[in-house]
């Protein structure tokens, strides 16, 4: 531990979000999350996980409250700021289709390095390490991202995700499409990533099982109370 | 890593975008296509007389007297006598004069009466001589000389005999008969109205005209061939004549002293000057070619960028994955931009290569069929233009599916909505 304060990964004040259509409002009063804090959220379909990933990721503006994202105020910040800031600071992986399939793995894992606005040749080093620690080997980082299995295209979203050295890892239900055995190495390997990336990671599903790879533990309607992750 | 995507993502969906990419070079080609034959008509009818300083006939308009001397369409008002003929050629400034003389026909091609001065000094499309492709100029009264497209369409040979007609329909109820000419000459094809036209002396449009009167044929007098060369075969007059004159600087005088000319009503017309006259007549048909020509490329792009539209959807992964790897919108914007900015330059080199191969392929047969003389060299400022306007025209309309994107991808945010 050092004696100077951590900059908190993420913190959010009083935030909330207003849906024009329906009325429903997400409200979250409180949320601190320090540097590589593992945090998972359990939430059903429709208890506004989307919205608060869209919001964490900068592709949603706050409309009132706070948000900071490794100390950069993401609610001052226009359309264009806070997008730089995803693509440097933010790693996303989706449930599934998390690659452009006409890609090859390697072209796939490099986008985030290009639009974060990184050294190419550093990049693909860098990139080229991070998919074989992910179990890719070099014969099928040349491949199409069509021609590989679910379970390999999540972790080439993982390597993409992380090769920036992002402060901030956003995992929407990535096991989804997975079977058990997938899914245990998946989270296994992106955990490990994480960590060795001192990554904070950002958890979303509704599959109660996947709680026991995290320390921090949340439910969608605890953060809409203000409990804060312990 | 712009550039690759595009070119990847095109790659990936190549079965439409092969259709757009045909459908623009198609349309590029007959853009092209129609803008060079637009100018090599136009350059090539300008320059159907060249090198004549001055065009004399009967008084009329300009347009007539240019129509019925150079392009044998209509009919002089008048005639020009020989004496009046032979008084302005010894004028001092006169270098050359060419004599014509129509009236008659063969086979619904207008037969000339000339002297052997139209071969020497008659000039086309750049100050070109005519060129005989077989045979010589006439040297006796039955002899002729047929122009390109006579010869070809009619199957005429050296040393054929051919009979002439009264008058210029296409079937003429007056026959010549009993004077036949013997072709001994065929020209080069110009591209002009010299390829469709049987050339004969002065002297022979005389000896077969001389048992006539009043345009029909004297009844009860009928001479033979033989028997009108004994005549004397000068000629009572001429239709029109050619000026060549000694200085360029004399034109303007030549031609008022022409006109003001006492014992005869003359007209001198400058040929450059009336030529570009007619081709603004003809200026409508020019603008609405280039106008449908615009119009197929309008609808191309408009195809292309239907297409494009349509892929959106598709494509609304794929925009949502870059967003999420950190790109701003506007990148997604440039991204299509790029895409179409790669279909039009390539049609715009299809479509090039295209035209050239069809030019290649059909000049001949052109030059042979229709004597358009079309050159290869396509290159010129206008083209260039118009590949720039078409690069320009894409990019524009191409805002439209890239706007589509940006907004999209402002909207969906990183999820896909179904």
């Amino acid at each position: 531990m050092t004696d100077k304060p951590e900059i908190s990964a993420i913190e959010l004040k009083q935030l909330t979000f207003n849906y024009k259509a329906s009325g429903w409002q997400l409200h979250i009063p409180a949320l601190t999350l320090t540097k590589g804090q593992h945090l998972f959220i359990r939430g059903a379909s429709g208890s506004g996980k989307t919205t608060l990933l869209n919001l964490l990721s900068g592709i949603a503006r706050v409309q009132t409250g706070e948000l900071y994202v490794h100390g950069l105020p993401m609610h001052q910040l226009s359309g264009g700021a806070r997008d730089t800031l995803r693509a440097q600071q933010i790693g996303v992986v989706f449930q599934q289709l998390n690659l452009i399939p006409y890609l090859s793995v390697l072209d796939n894992t490099l986008l985030s390095s290009h639009f974060a606005g990184q050294n190419k040749a550093d990049s693909l080093v860098r990139a080229k390490a991070l998919l074989n620690r992910l179990g890719l080997p070099a014969a099928l980082q040349q491949q199409k991202a069509s021609a590989l299995s679910v379970g390999q295209q999540q972790r080439v979203a993982i390597a993409r995700a992380l090769l920036p050295k992002p402060a901030l890892l956003i995992a929407d239900e990535p096991t989804s499409a997975l079977d058990s055995e997938n899914r245990d190495a998946f989270m296994r390997v992106m955990l490990a990533e994480a960590d060795t990336n001192g990554c904070t990671v950002i958890f979303v599903s509704h599959d109660a099982s996947l709680q026991q790879y995290f320390n921090y533990q949340l439910q969608m309607d605890q953060l809409a109370q203000g409990v804060q992750p312990c | 890593m712009l550039i690759k995507l595009a070119r990847l993502s095109l790659w990936n969906r190549r079965g439409t975008v092969l259709m757009t990419w045909l459908s623009l070079t198609i349309s590029i080609a007959l853009l092209l296509g129609i803008e060079h034959l637009r100018t090599e008509a136009k350059s090539s009818f300008t320059s159907t007389v060249s090198g004549t300083d001055l065009i004399v006939g009967a008084r009329s308009g300009q347009l007539n007297l240019l129509l019925y001397s150079v392009f044998r369409i209509g009919n002089a008002t008048a005639n020009i006598s020989w004496p009046t003929y032979q008084r302005i050629i010894k004028h001092p400034q006169v270098q050359w004069a060419i004599p014509i003389s129509l009236g008659d026909s063969h086979q619904g091609y207008r037969v000339m009466g000339t002297t052997a001065q139209y071969f020497e000094h008659f000039r086309y499309a750049n100050t070109q001589a005519l060129r005989f492709a077989e045979g010589k100029p006439f040297a006796a009264v039955y002899e002729t000389v047929l122009g390109a497209q006579v010869a070809e369409k009619l199957g005429y040979t050296l040393g054929q005999q051919i009979e002439l007609s009264h008058g210029v329909g296409a079937v003429s109820f007056s026959q010549h008969k009993g004077k036949p000419f013997t072709v001994v000459g065929i020209l080069a094809a110009t591209g002009t109205p010299v390829d469709q036209t049987v050339h004969v002396s002065l002297e022979a449009i005389e000896a077969i005209h001389l048992d006539w009167q009043q345009g029909a044929p004297v009844p009860g007098r009928q001479l033979t061939a033989e028997q009108t060369l004994a005549e004397d075969l000068t000629p009572g007059s001429i239709t029109a004549f050619m000026l060549g004159l000694n200085s360029k600087m004399a034109t303007f005088t030549v031609q008022r002293q022409i006109n003001e000319f006492k014992r005869e009503p003359l007209s001198a017309i400058l040929p450059g000057v009336a030529l570009a006259e007619l081709w603004q007549m003809l200026s409508m048909v020019e603008s609405m070619l280039l106008l449908i020509s615009l119009l197929v490329l309008l609808a191309a792009l408009i195809g292309m960028v239907t297409t494009l539209l349509a892929s959106m959807k598709e494509r609304q992964r794929e925009m949502a994955i870059l967003r999420a790897a950190g790109a701003h919108p506007w990148y997604l914007l440039v991204l299509i931009q790029m895409e179409v900015l790669l279909i039009t330059l390539l049609s715009l080199l299809s479509g090039t290569l295209l035209l050239l191969l069809c030019l290649f392929c059909w000049q001949d047969t052109l030059a042979a069929d229709y004597g358009l003389f079309i050159s290869l060299n396509i290159v010129r400022s206008e083209t260039l233009y118009g590949g720039l306007a078409v690069i320009a025209l894409s990019g524009l309309l191409a805002v439209i599916p890239g706007a589509l994107a940006y907004r999209r991808a402002l909207a969906d945010g990183l999820t896909v909505r179904v």
